[in-house]
């Protein structure tokens, strides 16, 4: 018998709806919460998995009613290979995250009380998302939408006991929101111009150049809220660090892509036209999210905090990717436009594979030491061995290093920004290259940001007396971690084969997929053509780990001679964890050469007790310049709506009849 | 045609005219007085080269002349009339730092594009060879007033003013074949009379609000003497 | 057919690790004798590292696995960065393997864990090198990224054979975006490759170190391993400007004489490269660090007006 992926879709749904449903028990029964919850949350992610691979495999689409909703709009699910491909995505990392959790939530254990909330939502919040996934049609993804929010939400906000963390879960809920509003507002447009809220009927929408760019800008507005592109991002780095560190994992390796999906189920496959003034808009957008967020993400010293800003930074660079497929699909260039598509899909699962692995990490940092600050950590490389060679390759990954998986999704992005030479308009060609100096730039200050971070947290000596004597990691979480570092690597080896197996969704999307890519075999990978540039993926991680082979061999003999001695101290005393570099002084020079993007607020002051106190803070500029204004201006506004309360009856009464009366001038 | 059809000569003209931009950008960024006047100087060279050439393979014999001319007056005589002004006025050492380069510097990149979209109209029809330049030298005229607006220090100002002029010589020259010889003769006079009369009028206001700063001749308004 | 280009390919990489102290004794060679010394013999270079490779490593109590492994990692990675550069023959398919891109991305993850090790033990130095490596690296990136770019947009490939067959190919032409690609090419080699005035080499003062500073710690055949790495890095840099800008006199098959008169040409090209760098190094001093980004803006800003000349006077003319 054959299962078909829409049936193992179902499944999915329904195991994550049964592992909210079951934790519900987990009050009375603690135990219930590692031993059923997260096994089916762990078989949820995997079943959908399956039914991702198996949509791509096959390359068709499965369409059904589910018997909900309203009677005359029944929920319609979908399941094509845009879908299959996001499937896999939120499958590979919720399995991850559930073999991960059993160990990281054992914790919680002794606060029985929440148990049910984290489960549930947990629950709830994957639902939400292979929902949105599935959707056929605006009413379904709505409220999959807000679903996968409000589940999000109470997450967020689950250490409530911490003012801080309330007010980044009202932050979250507020932005959650408002992108909502956009989002719910564009499909209004298309479905009052294609005569319906089924997907179906707003793909036949006949749109004029101005209500597509509206659509255009809602959508635009609505999914880069979620994804957290800049200005709108300020959420971002409240929310994630105040979640547990699996749902941080969740929220930023994979809600974020879901927010990226909707983007390319509505601007790609929905309005279906393509505009260069739009593809300049995001490659606009995207880079400034890049370079702000990388550049946030280095002033950090909470370790999620940092993580969450270098989110928005990997942001940036998916929507680079699709601004440059808008591009060349809006100036006739399907063949590269293809390229660049696959580049922003690649880097979607390459982010969320290693950023979820790197949240993990800093959840099993957080598990054994109790600490987020950079500036307390150190030396736990020889703590917990295993997790750190785990997250030396997620930081590897994600600062777009060979042979791992950041490198090709990079590479595919600057292959497909270098046919620039096939525009026809000269400005054109000379603002691509300068998205790409951008993305460039990002890369090496990535490179940077995790350098110091491994640097800093994992390497040296401990700071701090709770850091040098941390616990062992649990084994579950181990397994979580190591399962994506394999995926990293995968991805990163064998491109050609990853990028053969979603063919599918260039071709259903763009109509143009990208066979040329494989066409000199599984060694090469050829996007454009092969004189163009190719990439030989294996043989470079081949030759490379031959020729270390060969140097230990060669050098081998001395192997265990190696006899420990002091460091070099200038012939002063002995080096003390106090006189390492610190995570803020290893970021120190470029703060100060990128200093005026900040607001920084340095200086030292005297202290009662005769000693100098150095202080320093980097605040992000967004909120000055775009959220206190707009803020302001919501104020001002409200207080002019105050004037309407006069609390006399009268006067409201007035107001009825003068509404009544309008509008029954306006249906006359 | 692509590039490779060129004669020699003329390729050298396109090298020539992407070296006049780079020291436009010299000129605006450098901090030191003394090397931005050397830097002006290049840049008059490099623009008598460029008419040279043209004389040569376009058949001008009459920008040959005006080559010459730009070569004495550009290269020559106006470098050694504001060394000679730089050294009376003691500012042989004289640094004036921008304040905020990076952003400058993509200002006057995007005004280098910008010239280029102008430009391509222009740039359709069947011109001379060198109608690519146009571009070149719209933008050098540019950053030329770029510069008149950023910096502060007199005699700055005037290289800049002269570097607007180079530009619109440069423009003429690849444009339609330079201009008429009487008017070209007019144009280098003026410029001369204009050196002279900047070297008078900065004796003066250094004597009397003892510095160079042209923002300090804001205390000349109204409303900073009624102030004051 | 295939196998002899894989074993020319592996012999261009043997070729590569043997004449990379060579390079570096002739720099050191040429300034000794402009700053009216005699100097070292070209060849110090070879005895240094025969002398490291003999003498008996030692790490610090605080050093993990990865100060050890780091060396090895550092050198294979600049080892296949190189390997990919065409040294003497376009026809070899280690082009195909790595394209500029590619080797750029090595570097960096040879950078990365040299910066790694550095933080490894422990000390401010190690810090300090780590964070200004880094920091000139992020500066350095968007100008090489740019000198690529702008010879793609002519080459149409990001692929080094292709770009010097093209070159090979066509009638020569002069180029304002190649010359100003090779002007910011070259001071971003100068900044990555570690050379005055961005690092002095040859400094013994810790808090004027970048380079050096990262592998203060290291001793013995680790040692070697990082100085020989930091030679074949300069070496890649010089193969590539002069192969790249001006391959005439490469071979474009596996003709063996064709082969020995290119490096008869690449090493000529290279001692002149020298020659340019060791009279720059004599006559220009290191700057502090926080001046180092007006230099690499410079780059920058001549890698863009590379570009921004091909797009405005190259093409449609």
């Amino acid at each position: 018998m054959v299962i078909s992926p829409l049936l193992l879709a179902g499944v999915a749904v329904a195991l994550a709806l049964l592992s909210a449903l079951v934790s519900l028990f987990s009050a009375r029964l603690p135990w219930l919460l590692r031993r059923v919850v997260t096994p089916l949350f762990t078989l949820a992610g995997l079943a959908a998995l399956a039914a991702g691979l198996g949509t791509l495999i096959q390359g068709g689409v499965a369409v059904t009613q589910l018997p909900l909703g309203l009677p005359w709009l029944p929920w319609g699910v979908r399941l094509d290979a845009l879908s299959g491909f996001f499937l896999c995505l939120i499958g590979v990392v919720s399995f991850a995250v559930g073999l991960y959790s059993p160990g990281y939530v054992r914790s919680f254990e002794k606060e029985c009380g929440s148990l049910p909330a984290l489960g549930g939502f947990s629950g709830l919040f994957l639902t939400g998302m292979l929902l949105v996934v599935l959707a056929d049609d605006a009413f379904l993804f709505m409220v999959a939408w807000e679903l996968m929010s409000l589940s999000s939400y109470f997450l967020v906000a689950f250490h409530h006991n911490q003012a801080a963390n309330r007010r980044a879960a009202f932050l979250y809920l507020l932005m959650a929101h408002i992108g909502g509003l956009a989002i719910l507002l564009g499909y209004g447009v298309l479905a009052s111009f294609g005569d319906g809220f089924a997907f179906d009927a707003m793909r036949q929408a006949d749109l004029s150049f101005g209500w597509a760019s509206v659509a255009f800008v809602l959508a635009f507005v609505g999914f880069g809220m979620k994804a957290g592109l800049v200005p709108l991002h300020a959420w971002l780095p409240e929310a994630h660090p105040a979640a547990p560190s699996h749902i941080s994992a969740l929220m930023s390796g994979v809600m974020l892509k879901v927010a990226v999906y909707g983007f390319i189920r509505v601007v790609f496959d929905l309005i279906g036209q393509f505009h260069w003034q739009w593809s300049v808009a995001v490659l606009a957008i995207g880079s400034v999210s890049a370079l702000m967020g990388i550049l946030y993400a280095l002033m950090q010293n909470d370790l999620k905090r940092l993580l969450a800003y270098s989110s928005v930074e990997n942001i940036g660079i998916i929507f680079i990717a699709l601004g440059l497929a808008m591009l060349f699909l809006s100036t006739g260039h399907p063949v590269v436009g293809s390229v660049a598509f696959v580049a922003a899909l690649y880097h979607s699962i390459n982010h969320a594979v290693f950023k979820s692995l790197l949240f993990m990490g800093a959840g099993a940092v957080l598990h054994t030491t109790h600490e987020r600050d950079l500036e307390q950590m150190g030396g736990l490389l020889r703590r917990m061995p295993w997790t750190g060679l785990f997250f030396l390759v997620g930081c590897i990954s994600i600062a777009a290093l060979p042979p791992f998986n950041g490198f090709v999704s990079e590479w595919l992005t600057f292959q497909a920004a270098l046919q620039a030479w096939q525009l026809d308009s000269g400005v054109l060609r000379s603002m691509v290259p300068i998205v790409a100096a951008v993305l460039a730039i990002t890369g090496a200050l990535a490179a940077a940001c995790f350098v110091k971070v491994y640097g800093v947290a994992f390497l040296g000596q401990a700071r701090s007396r709770h850091v040098r004597r941390a616990r062992k990691v649990p084994f579950s979480m181990r397994l979580g971690q190591g399962v994506l570092a394999l995926m990293c690597l995968l991805l990163g080896l064998l491109p050609t084969a990853f990028i053969d197996l979603l063919n599918a969704v260039p071709q259903q999307v763009l109509g143009h997929g990208l066979a040329q890519a494989s066409a000199h075999g599984w060694l090469w990978l050829t996007p454009i053509s092969a004189e163009t540039a190719s990439y030989g993926a294996p043989l470079v991680a081949i030759i490379l780990v031959i020729a270390l082979m060969l140097g230990l061999w060669l050098l081998g003999r001395g192997i265990r001679r190696v006899r420990r001695c002091d460091a070099w101290d200038c012939g002063f005393a002995p080096p003390t964890p106090a006189m390492q570099y610190t995570a803020s002084a290893f970021a120190q020079p470029i703060r100060r050469v990128f200093g005026m993007l900040f607001h920084i607020d340095e200086g030292s002051e005297p202290q009662p007790d005769g000693r100098w106190r150095y202080y320093l803070n980097v605040r992000d500029r967004a909120w000055g310049l775009f959220y206190l204004p707009v803020a302001a201006l919501v104020e001002r506004a409200s207080r002019q709506v105050v004037r309407l309360q006069s609390g006399n009856i009268r006067t409201y009464l007035g107001w009825t009849l003068a509404t009544l009366l309008v509008l029954l001038w306006l249906t006359a | 045609m692509s590039l490779g059809e060129l004669p020699f000569l003329q390729q050298l003209t396109l090298v020539l005219a992407a070296v006049v931009l780079f020291t436009s950008f010299a000129l605006l960024e450098q901090a030191r007085l003394v090397a931005a006047i050397h830097a002006f100087a290049w840049q008059g060279l490099l623009v008598a080269m460029v008419t040279a050439i043209v004389a040569a393979s376009g058949g001008y014999p009459h920008l040959f002349f005006s080559a010459a001319l730009t070569l004495g007056l550009k290269v020559l005589l106006i470098p050694w009339m504001l060394h000679r002004l730089v050294h009376r006025l003691q500012l042989d050492r004289h640094r004036e730092p921008l304040r905020r380069p990076a952003l400058i510097t993509m200002a006057a990149l995007a005004l280098v594009i910008f010239s280029y979209w102008l430009v391509l109209p222009l740039v359709q029809q069947e011109l001379l060879f060198t109608r690519n330049i146009v571009a070149v030298s719209l933008a050098v005229v540019l950053i030329g007033l770029l510069m008149m607006v950023i910096r502060a220090q007199a005699v700055v100002q005037v290289l800049g003013f002269m570097s607007i002029e180079n530009g619109l010589f440069l423009a003429a020259v690849s444009a339609t074949g330079g201009m008429p010889l009487v008017v070209e003769l007019g144009v280098a006079f003026d410029v001369l009379v204009a050196m002279v009369l900047f070297g008078v009028f900065f004796f003066q206001i250094s004597e009397s609000i003892d510095s160079l700063d042209v923002d300090r001749l804001n205390s000349l308004t109204e409303r900073a003497e009624e102030e004051s | 057919m295939m196998f002899i280009e894989w074993l020319l390919a592996f012999v261009q990489a043997l070729l590569y690790v043997a004449l990379a102290p060579l390079l570096v004794g002739w720099i050191r060679t040429l300034k000794a004798r402009l700053q009216n010394r005699r100097g070292p013999s070209v060849l110090q270079s070879y005895r240094d590292l025969y002398k490291l490779f003999a003498k008996e490593a030692r790490m610090a109590h605080s050093a993990s696995l990865l100060f050890r492994a780091a060396p090895y990692i550092v050198f294979v990675a600049t080892w296949l960065a190189a390997a990919a550069v065409p040294f003497v023959t376009t026809s070899l398919p280690t082009a195909a393997m790595a394209d500029v891109i590619v080797i750029a991305g090595l570097l960096a993850l040879a950078r990365f864990f040299l910066a790694l090790a550095a933080m490894d033990v422990g000390t401010a130095f190690g810090g300090m090198g780590a964070s200004r490596e880094m920091f000139v690296s992020a500066l350095a990136e968007p100008a090489m990224l740019m000198a690529v770019f702008t010879l793609a947009m002519t080459t149409h490939s990001t692929n080094l054979a292709s770009m010097m067959d093209y070159q090979l190919f066509n009638d020569p032409v002069l180029r304002p975006s190649y010359m100003f690609a090779l002007a910011g090419l070259v001071l971003v080699a100068v900044a990555e490759t570690g050379r005055i005035p961005i690092d002095n080499p040859a400094t013994h003062l810790e808090l004027t170190m970048i380079h050096e500073a990262m592998i203060l710690e290291y001793s013995g055949r680790h040692l070697a391993l990082m100085e020989w790495a930091a030679q074949l890095k300069l070496l890649l840099y010089g193969v590539l400007l002069a192969n790249v800008f001006s391959p005439t006199g490469i071979a474009t098959t596996t003709d063996p004489g064709a082969l020995g008169l290119a490096l008869v040409v690449v090493m000529f090209k290279l001692a002149l490269l020298g020659v340019a760098l060791a009279i720059s190094e004599t006559v220009l001093a290191k700057m502090r660090l926080f001046r180092a980004p007006a230099f690499l803006n410079l780059a920058l800003l001549l890698t863009l007006l590379g570009l921004l000349s091909h797009v405005i006077l190259e093409v449609g003319v």
